[in-house]
C-alpha cells in the first residue's frame, strides 16, 4: 500500500505528523474496494445491451415517469426536510426544556427503524382507515396509496439527515453573533437573513443533499405507502426490483446507471454550491 | 490437513453405508404455502424410511424465489406458483433440463387453484362476476401481475372470462382488462402484501385472490369476509420440480425425487384438500367437492398457448400489461 504512496511526488515536509503516503494509499485501496468496484460492475452490465437497447430500456414512458417521481419527490422531500430540520435543530441547541435529551434521541429513529417498519407503520396510519388517514378522508384528502405517500415516507427518512447536519453548527455560531447584530441595528428578520441564514447555509445544504440522495435511494419504506400504479405513484427502483423479477439484469442496471449518473451530477452540483455558499462569506 | 479431509471423507461414506443419513431438503416455494409445506414436509419425514429428512420451506414472491435460485441460492425442489418460473431457472441457469414439466403427472403439478373473489361481509356491492368489479366506483385490489404469480393468474383469469364471453374477442378482453386495472388503487410486490391491503387496511370492495389464500382469510377472521366464485376462472397450475444440479451437488436426490412422488399419495393429497389446495386425485376431490365449487376454468396451455407464449404477449416489457398503462392507449 505504501508502494502506491511513495510514487506520488508530494512535498513531504509539509505535514508536521508523519504517514501521508500509507494512509493516501489506504484510503485509494478502500475506496476502490468498497465503493468504485461495485459501481463500475453495475455500469459495466448495461453495455450488453449496446447503446440502442440501453436507451430502448431507459427512454419508455414508465421509466421516465418514475425517475420523474423519485427525482422530484426527493427534491421537495429535501426542501420540507430542510425548512423543518433548521427549526427542530434550532429549539433543541438554543433552548432548554424538560424532555429535550428525549426528544433528541427520537430525532435518530428514522436511521435506525428498518425501512420496512417504516413503511408499514406510516401506511397503517395514512391509509383511509387510519389515524392520520381518516382524518383527512372527510376534505378529500388522500396521502398512502397516491404520491403523496412517496414523498411522506421521504420526508421521514431524510429529515435526521437535515437535523443532525445543522446541530453542531448552530452550537458554534453562538449568540453573541445575534446579539452583535441587534446592538448594530439590525432587526430580528434582518438578523436572521443576513446573518444566521448565510453562515448557515453549507450545513443546510449539505443537509438537503443526503435527504436527498437518501429518498432517490429509498426502496423498502415507500413501496409499502405508495400504492405503485404505474406511470403515477411507481418509484424507479421498484422498476428496478421488476425488471431483475423478469430476469432482465441489464435493463435493471440500465435504470440503476442512469439514477447513478444523475444523483452524482445533482450531488456535484450541490457540492459546488455549498463550496461557493462557504467562500462568499 | 488433507489427511484429516480425506478421514473425514472416510467416515462420512462409513455412517453412509451404515446406518440411515441426515438428508436436509431445501424446498423454495412462492407466497402462499407456508402451512401447506409445514404440514406436508412433517408428513413425508414420518413416512419416508430410506433417510432421516429435514424439509426446510422459503418463501417468498415466485418471481423473487427463481431469482434467488437463479444466482445460487441452493434449492433441492422448486415449488412455485406457474411454470414460467421454473422455465427461467432451466433457462438462466441450466440447473434442471427444459423439459421438467414432463417428467411427472399432471404437468408435474401435484395440486391446482385458482382465482376467486373474496369480498367484504354481507357483499355490500352485490359483486357476482368479473363485470361486477368494472361498474362505476368499485376499487379492486390485486398484486403486480410484473412480480407476482397469483397476480398473472388473475390477469389471465379477467382475459379468459372477457374473451369467452359471447361476441368477446382479444380486443375487447384487452379493453375489459384495461379497464379493470384502472379499478386498481394499489398494485402490492406480492399475494400476501395485497391480502394485507385488503384486510388489514382496509382497501378496495374486491380482493382477487388465490382459493387458498380466500380460504385462509376467511379460517382466520370469521365473519369478516366472502368467497364470490365468478362465472368463470382459471386452472392454476403451481408446478413442482427437483432441481438436478443442485441434489447432485447435495447428494440428496432420492429423497428429493421421493418427496415429490409423495406429493401425489393419497396421504398428501387429502393435506392439501385440508390446506385449501385442489387435489388432483379425483375421489379425494369429491370428498372435499364442498369446499371447492365446479365452475369453468380455462387453461393456459388451452386458452394462451402455454406459459412462454402467455409471458411474452402480456408481461413482457412493452406486452399487453406495461401498454394498458401507457397514456393515450
Amino acid at each position: 500500500m505504501s508502494a502506491i504512496g511513495l510514487k506520488i511526488p508530494l512535498p513531504r515536509s509539509r505535514h508536521v505528523l508523519p504517514g501521508f503516503s500509507l494512509s493516501l494509499g489506504f484510503t485509494l485501496f478502500y475506496l476502490a474496494g468498497i465503493v468504485l468496484i461495485p459501481l463500475l460492475a453495475l455500469v459495466i452490465r448495461p453495455f450488453e445491451l449496446g447503446w440502442d437497447g440501453f436507451w430502448a430500456a431507459i427512454s419508455t414512458p414508465r421509466v421516465l415517469a418514475s425517475l420523474r417521481l423519485s427525482f422530484g419527490m426527493s427534491a421537495f422531500a429535501a426542501v420540507i426536510d430542510s425548512v423543518f430540520g433548521f427549526i427542530v435543530a434550532w429549539v433543541l441547541v438554543r433552548y432548554r426544556f424538560p424532555g429535550r435529551g428525549f426528544l433528541d434521541a427520537v430525532i435518530d429513529l428514522p436511521f435506525a427503524l428498518p425501512t420496512a417498519v417504516a413503511g408499514i407503520a406510516l401506511s397503517t396510519l395514512y391509509a383511509p382507515n387510519g389515524w392520520i388517514g381518516s382524518l383527512l378522508v372527510p376534505y378529500g384528502i388522500r396521502i398512502a396509496y397516491t404520491p403523496w405517500g412517496v414523498l411522506v415516507a421521504m420526508i421521514f427518512i431524510g429529515l435526521p439527515f437535515s437535523v443532525r447536519t445543522l446541530e453542531p453548527v448552530l452550537g458554534e455560531i453562538g449568540q453573541e453573533v445575534e446579539e452583535a447584530a441587534a446592538t448594530l441595528g439590525a432587526t430580528r428578520v434582518q438578523t436572521i437573513t443576513k446573518v444566521v441564514i448565510p453562515m448557515l447555509m453549507p450545513a443546510l445544504l449539505t443537509g438537503a443533499a443526503m435527504a436527498f440522495a437518501r429518498g432517490v435511494g429509498e426502496y423498502g419504506s415507500v413501496i409499502f405507502i405508495a400504492g405503485n400504479i404505474p406511470m403515477v405513484s411507481e418509484i424507479a427502483p421498484l422498476l428496478i426490483v421488476t425488471k431483475l423479477e423478469q430476469f432482465d439484469y441489464a435493463g435493471a442496471a440500465a435504470i440503476g446507471v442512469v439514477m447513478l449518473a444523475a444523483s452524482f451530477i445533482m450531488l456535484l452540483a450541490l457540492n459546488g454550491l455549498q463550496a461557493w455558499s462557504a467562500s462568499r462569506r | 490437513m488433507k489427511r484429516l479431509f480425506s478421514l473425514l471423507i472416510a467416515a462420512g461414506l462409513l455412517t453412509g453405508t451404515a446406518a440411515q443419513a441426515d438428508v436436509t431438503l431445501l424446498n423454495v416455494s412462492y407466497d402462499p404455502t407456508r402451512e401447506l409445506y409445514k404440514d406436508l414436509g412433517a408428513a413425508f419425514a414420518a413416512s419416508y424410511k430410506a433417510d432421516k429428512v429435514t424439509i426446510n420451506t422459503s418463501n417468498g414472491g415466485s418471481g423473487a424465489q427463481a431469482r434467488a435460485v437463479i444466482d445460487g441460492l441452493q434449492a433441492d425442489i422448486l415449488t412455485l406458483a406457474l411454470a414460467a418460473d421454473i422455465d427461467a431457472v432451466s433457462k438462466n441457469a441450466g440447473l434442471l433440463p427444459g423439459d421438467w414439466q414432463k417428467r411427472l403427472p399432471d404437468n408435474s403439478t401435484p395440486y391446482t387453484s385458482t382465482i376467486v373473489f373474496l369480498v367484504r361481509k354481507g357483499n355490500p356491492w352485490k359483486i357476482k362476476d368479473w363485470n361486477d368489479l368494472v361498474k362505476q366506483g368499485i376499487q379492486v385490489v390485486t398484486p403486480n401481475p410484473k412480480t407476482s404469480g397469483g397476480a398473472r393468474w388473475a390477469y389471465l383469469a379477467a382475459w379468459a372470462y372477457a374473451e369467452k364471453t359471447p361476441g368477446g374477442n382479444a380486443q375487447k378482453a384487452k379493453a375489459f382488462v384495461a379497464n379493470l386495472y384502472k379499478h386498481v388503487p394499489v398494485l402490492d410486490t406480492g399475494a400476501r402484501g395485497s391480502t394485507t391491503t385488503f384486510t388489514k387496511r382496509g382497501i378496495g370492495d374486491v380482493l382477487l385472490s388465490w382459493e387458498n389464500e380466500a380460504h385462509l382469510a376467511l379460517k382466520e377472521t370469521p365473519g369478516q369476509y366472502e368467497i364470490v366464485y365468478p362465472s368463470h376462472s382459471i386452472l392454476a397450475e403451481p408446478p413442482v420440480a427437483v432441481v438436478d444440479k443442485n441434489v447432485d451437488r447435495h447428494k440428496s436426490r432420492a429423497a428429493a425425487e421421493a418427496f415429490v412422488k409423495f406429493l401425489y399419495t393419497p396421504a398428501a393429497q387429502e393435506i392439501e384438500a385440508k390446506d385449501f389446495y385442489r387435489p388432483r386425485n379425483p375421489e379425494i376431490l369429491a370428498k372435499y367437492k364442498s369446499q371447492f365449487p365446479n365452475i369453468p376454468l380455462a387453461t393456459v396451455d388451452g386458452d394462451f398457448g402455454g406459459w412462454q407464449k402467455a409471458q411474452s404477449t402480456h408481461f413482457a416489457d412493452g406486452g399487453i400489461f406495461d401498454q394498458i398503462y401507457q397514456p393515450g392507449k
